[in-house]
């Protein structure tokens, strides 16, 4: 592989970006726009609020008397607060400390037994079995501090005791509420790492189509004519789109910035951002050079390449916070998850680069991205010895 | 005696049930500008791709530079420059920036490069316009681009398809002065054209091709001569029964 000819064809691809208004409308501007209005729409600029008012609820309750359900459907029943349940403390203490949601009650195991030993002897407190249900609060939130206490402990004693409270005692009681410090997260905030992959996927069609448009000129055949080989002419392709992936992502994280995100992370962060984004891009010429591939015209290479967008833009990206569970299982199937995830854990939880899930998040892609760009450049090596 | 440049022997190129080159025999030497005659559809596109290993044939053997295109391909496209049919110049590139990077394409050294970008466009009269995008380019100037792309690295060989199409006279002089001045140079030149006066002006000898055969082979004059006619126009004429022009 000859240097000379990879950089000259690779200056050619971007100066195609530069020059050519659909490229660069594709490439630049529609990413900016899109954040831009994305990002005033729902970000702190429009005054973005955190959901509120829902109350994550850990069920620790082993006695299997049916006292807790009754509590949490009581909550439920409330209508003023929203109700999510968690078999896992620690990812309602997470989603809390994130802002998810506003408030995390806590039933203990021996709920059920409290409950019963009071209504076996409702006057003799002798024989009551205590127990403490404990209430953690998002101490940013008005809410949470005035009202979700109230409205709590109204529910635990209409649901235990059947009464309006008043001065009656009974063996369950709340707890001091503990605050928790909760990160002001705007909606914008939770879907900016979807933002980037969401970007990144629309190479897909532009790559296709760069390689039609060499095509239908005669462009590709005259190139074969020289000493380049395959290999120069996709490596050339693949450097210029992870270099345009670079602009991209920095445009994009500039515009973002500018409308109010404000992410968690530090420059290793931002450094590996930029580095999943790059081994994305290999992904994205891969699909691009499916596309080329199997398109007989430039239009049906748009349509081609959104064969391979779509499944990544909606389980992968942005789009797909509002799916179903089983969507979101189906978005492990898509590289573009990875993607949005390991942006998720570096921006959205500040988790360190180094850490498991974000490695794994890497591998994946990596892994990925070879295993279709290898089939792309297969399939296209075929095509061109026909 | 001559080295050749090309040499085809039996060459047949078939696709599916229509056979576009049948049996060509050809040689070229060095230092020769030889041309290709025959309406659209003769083969001649065919055979030139072929030779420059775009196009694998049927049957037959073809050797240029001394080596095989179906063994030697990598080796081959280091000697030969091809200026195609239809042009093809990325249209977002300068006119300049399109022969730079074709002349990257053959590793040419930076020196090298600019002299020899330079003077191609000195001498094919673009430099005015060189820093201009190549998509505003009118139809002539854009077949000059595609002229300087096929041979900015100096090829030994060189495959001009119908160079001039479409050019008005005075580009068309100034290409021709252009091509003259490679066989100065001692390059093997193989022009096809269905221009009868363009092959009459420039070439050493022509072979004149249709329906995928060689029909006929000489010098323009000794043609005219053996056919009795004032030019090659007529000798097409004689030999086919129809006006090659009416081809096209």
């Amino acid at each position: 592989m000859t240097l000379q000819r990879v950089a000259a064809l690779a200056r050619k691809n971007i100066l195609a970006l530069v020059r050519e208004p659909e490229a660069l409308f594709m490439l630049i501007l529609f990413p900016v726009i899109g954040t831009m209005a994305f990002g005033l729409a729902f970000g702190t600029a429009a005054g973005g609020q955190t959901t509120y008012g829902v109350v994550g609820v850990v069920n620790e309750d082993l006695s299997g008397l049916g006292w807790s359900q009754y509590l949490v459907g009581n909550l439920s029943e409330t209508m003023i607060l929203g109700v999510q349940n968690y078999t896992d403390g620690g990812a309602a203490q997470s989603d809390l400390s994130q802002g998810k949601i506003q408030a995390v009650l806590l039933i203990p195991e021996n709920f059920g037994i409290s409950c019963d030993s009071y209504w076996d002897s409702p006057t003799n407190p002798n024989l009551w079995i205590n127990t403490t249900v404990t209430l953690y609060l998002d101490s940013g939130s008005m809410i949470a501090t005035q009202a979700i206490p109230n409205i709590v402990q109204q529910t635990l004693a209409r649901a235990v005791y059947g009464i309006q409270p008043t001065a009656i005692s009974g063996p369950v009681s709340m707890g001091s509420p503990s605050l928790v410090e909760v990160s002001k997260l705007t909606t914008f905030d939770y879907f900016a790492p979807g933002f980037f992959a969401f970007y990144a996927i629309f190479q897909i069609m532009t790559v296709a189509q760069s390689f039609i448009f060499e095509r239908d000129k005669g462009l590709i055949r005259r190139i074969r004519t020289t000493p380049t080989s395959s290999s120069e002419f996709i490596a050339s392709h693949t450097i210029s789109n992870m270099i345009i992936a670079i602009i991209q992502v920095a445009i994009v994280f500039l515009v973002a910035i500018l409308v109010g995100y404000r992410p968690l992370g530090d420059a290793a962060s931002f450094v590996s951002a930029f580095l999943i984004l790059s081994i994305f891009s290999l992904c994205c010429v891969g699909f691009g050079l499916i596309a080329a591939t199997l398109a007989k015209s430039s239009g049906a290479a748009t349509g081609i390449a959104f064969v391979f967008i779509m499944p990544q833009m909606l389980l992968g990206t942005f789009v797909s916070v509002g799916l179903s569970a089983i969507a979101k299982e189906a978005g492990r199937f898509v590289p573009g998850y990875y993607v949005t995830d390991a942006l998720t854990s570096l921006f959205l939880r500040g988790a360190p680069v180094t850490s498991p899930s974000i490695l794994l998040d890497i591998l994946v892609v990596s892994m990925a991205s070879v295993v279709v760009l290898i089939f792309g450049i297969v399939l296209y090596g075929k095509y061109e010895k026909t | 005696m001559k080295e050749a440049a090309i040499v085809i022997e039996n060459l047949t190129k078939k696709y599916e049930d229509v056979t576009a080159v049948d049996g060509l025999n050809l040689v070229v030497d060095k230092g020769e500008l030889f041309g290709l005659l025959g309406p659209n559809g003769a083969g001649k596109t065919t055979t030139i791709n072929i030779l420059c290993g775009l196009l694998e044939p049927t049957s037959g053997s073809v050797m240029v530079g001394g080596h095989d295109v179906l063994r030697e391909p990598k080796i081959i496209k280091e000697l030969i420059g091809i200026s195609p049919q239809e042009t093809a110049v990325y249209p977002y590139l300068t006119g300049k920036e399109n022969i730079e990077l074709f002349a990257n394409l053959h590793t040419m050294p930076k020196e090298k490069l600019k002299a020899n970008v330079d003077e191609l466009l000195q001498k094919l009269s673009i430099r005015d316009h060189a820093n201009r995008k190549a998509g505003k380019y009118s139809g002539g100037m854009m077949r000059r681009i595609n002229l300087a792309m096929a041979l900015v690295h100096d090829p030994e060989i060189a495959f001009l398809d119908e160079p001039t199409v479409g050019m008005d006279p005075q580009s068309r002089r100034a290409v021709w002065d252009f091509i003259r001045e490679l066989r100065r140079q001692s390059k093997a030149v193989l022009l096809t054209t269905h221009y009868m006066e363009e092959a009459e002006e420039l070439c050493d000898r022509v072979g004149i091709i249709d329906n995928g055969k060689l029909i006929s082979l000489g010098t323009p004059q000794g043609l005219k001569v053996q056919f009795n006619v004032k030019n090659l126009e007529e000798v097409f004429l004689q030999l086919t029964g129809r006006r090659i022009r009416e081809e096209v």
